[in-house]
């Protein structure tokens, strides 16, 4: 109980700190989400119109996600210095995966039966994408958006270590100064945030499966 | 004198080793029923995807609609040719309204009254009732969805009609009745009509030719009275049996 006060005490002592490191780590996590959702999403549909280039793609994505986040980090030091710019670029890279694999995964999952009758009633390749592909794999892409945005949240707690705002910051100053309660509100700030995208995104998730996904489903990918 | 709606000549095609066209030539005339029988693999689904320019041969020339496919602009070909395959053909995220004007708004038409007109008449056209424009594709039956599919082809007002077993997936009582009812739209509307079916009962009740492939050639091409009186080989006998 006592130590719980001390973090009440903390919040409130330091509110304005506290705030300014959630805006900071918002900021951090969403300029790389929104970043890394473009990006990958391009490059998702990109692939998914040239299957050769499939393979190579997915291959980079997936070993730029299987480095481990303070490896990715370290690295890009020499290249870009320490900062937030440095920060961003790791986890812009990071998120790229999850979003690639998604969007490819969800545009070629679409019945083929569906995109033969589109094209058979005279669609152009852009009217295939945007009225019958995209809409149809958005069940699957926002659950990669889901994924990605939790694990930039996460992430970023870690960027404070080479310089980057956040509330990694509070984390990385309680350990210095031997003030658990301190590294408690920013970790606790982080989970919060964390599971209330997930839920939201959820919901949105949830929302657009309704109207597209599960019919996606019986559509699949049988002949 | 009646106008040519399609016409191949000496159509070959092949993927990889196997030929699924070969040396096929047929004219259709306009305003004709033609129903395409044969194996599965025998060629028809490709032949009739030669006629919208979804397969390209080989070798030969195909005509539809008074053009070349071959040099012709496809997209807009395509978006006055009239298409339905089995009811999977149905886009699941749009409603039933939205499939209907799919052409017409693919092709500019963006007028909301104007669109919402159309698919009254033409859900009226295929015998559903208005109320079924706001639903979604898996909230119909089988055969319901299978109209919607045919109301869709019929969007454009095209002059020819491509059907690939349009009615493979529905159960006999459904299928008669809308066997019945595309031979009567057929004539209200006065369209050329290119039907694939595996069903020879289906193929000599809906054609006014029947044209039985087997092995991406022709065995036959003929009335339904001639193709049983005289059967042209050992297969065509078999079929009709």
């Amino acid at each position: 109980m006592e130590f719980l006060q001390k973090v009440i005490q903390l919040y409130a002592e330091r509110k304005e700190w506290f705030l300014d490191l959630f805006a900071a780590h918002v900021g951090l996590a969403l300029t790389a989400a929104v970043s890394a959702g473009i990006i990958g999403l391009l490059l998702g549909i990109f692939i998914s119109e040239h299957k050769k280039a499939a393979g190579p793609v997915l291959t980079i994505a997936n070993i730029g996600y299987t480095i481990p986040a303070i490896s990715l980090l370290g690295m890009l030091i020499p290249v870009l210095g320490i900062g937030d710019k440095t920060a961003i670029t790791a986890l812009t890279i990071y998120g790229i995966m999850p979003m690639v694999r998604n969007t490819y995964a969800g545009i070629t999952g679409v019945g083929e039966e569906v995109v033969a009758a589109a094209e058979g009633m005279g669609s152009t390749r852009f009217q295939i994408m945007t009225k019958i592909k995209l809409p149809l794999a958005a069940g699957v892409i926002i659950a990669g958006v889901r994924n990605m945005v939790v694990m930039t949240i996460s992430v970023s707690a870690i960027a404070s270590f080479i310089g980057a705002g956040g509330l990694g910051v509070a984390i990385y100053r309680g350990i210095t100064i031997y003030d658990s309660a301190m590294t408690f509100c920013g970790s606790f700030l982080i989970a919060l945030l964390a599971i209330v995208s997930d839920l939201l995104l959820g919901l949105l998730e949830r929302k657009v499966k309704k109207k597209t996904g599960i019919k996606t489903d019986k559509t699949g990918k049988h002949k | 004198m009646r106008m040519e709606m399609i016409r191949l000549e000496h159509v070959t095609k092949s993927f990889g080793r196997y030929k699924a066209l070969d040396d096929v030539s047929i004219v259709v005339e306009e305003g004709e029923f033609l129903t395409v029988i044969g194996r599965s693999g025998c060629g028809k689904t490709t032949m009739l995807r030669m006629i919208n320019g979804l397969q390209k041969p080989d070798s030969g020339k195909v005509y539809a609609a008074g053009e070349d496919v071959g040099e012709a602009d496809l997209i807009r070909l395509r978006r006055k040719i009239g298409y339905v395959i089995q009811n999977k053909g149905l886009f699941p995220h749009m409603t039933v309204e939205k499939n209907i004007i799919y052409v017409p708004v693919i092709s500019g038409q963006k007028d909301k009254r104007q669109n919402r007109k159309l698919a009254e008449e033409l859900i009226g056209l295929v015998g559903l009732e208005r109320e079924m424009l706001d639903r979604y594709p898996e909230e119909l039956s089988g055969g319901q969805q299978q109209r919607v599919g045919i109301a869709r082809a019929l969007a454009s007002r095209p002059k020819l009609l491509l059907m690939d077993e349009p009615f493979g997936a529905l159960d006999e009582i459904t299928k008669r009745a809308m066997q019945n009812e595309l031979l009567a739209l057929q004539k209200k509307l006065g369209m050329t009509v290119v039907f694939i079916t595996h069903d020879i009962r289906e193929a000599m009740k809906l054609g006014d030719r029947v044209l039985v492939m087997e092995q991406g050639k022709i065995a036959q091409c003929d009335t339904p009275e001639n193709v049983k009186k005289n059967p042209a080989d050992e297969f065509v006998k078999e079929l009709i049996g």
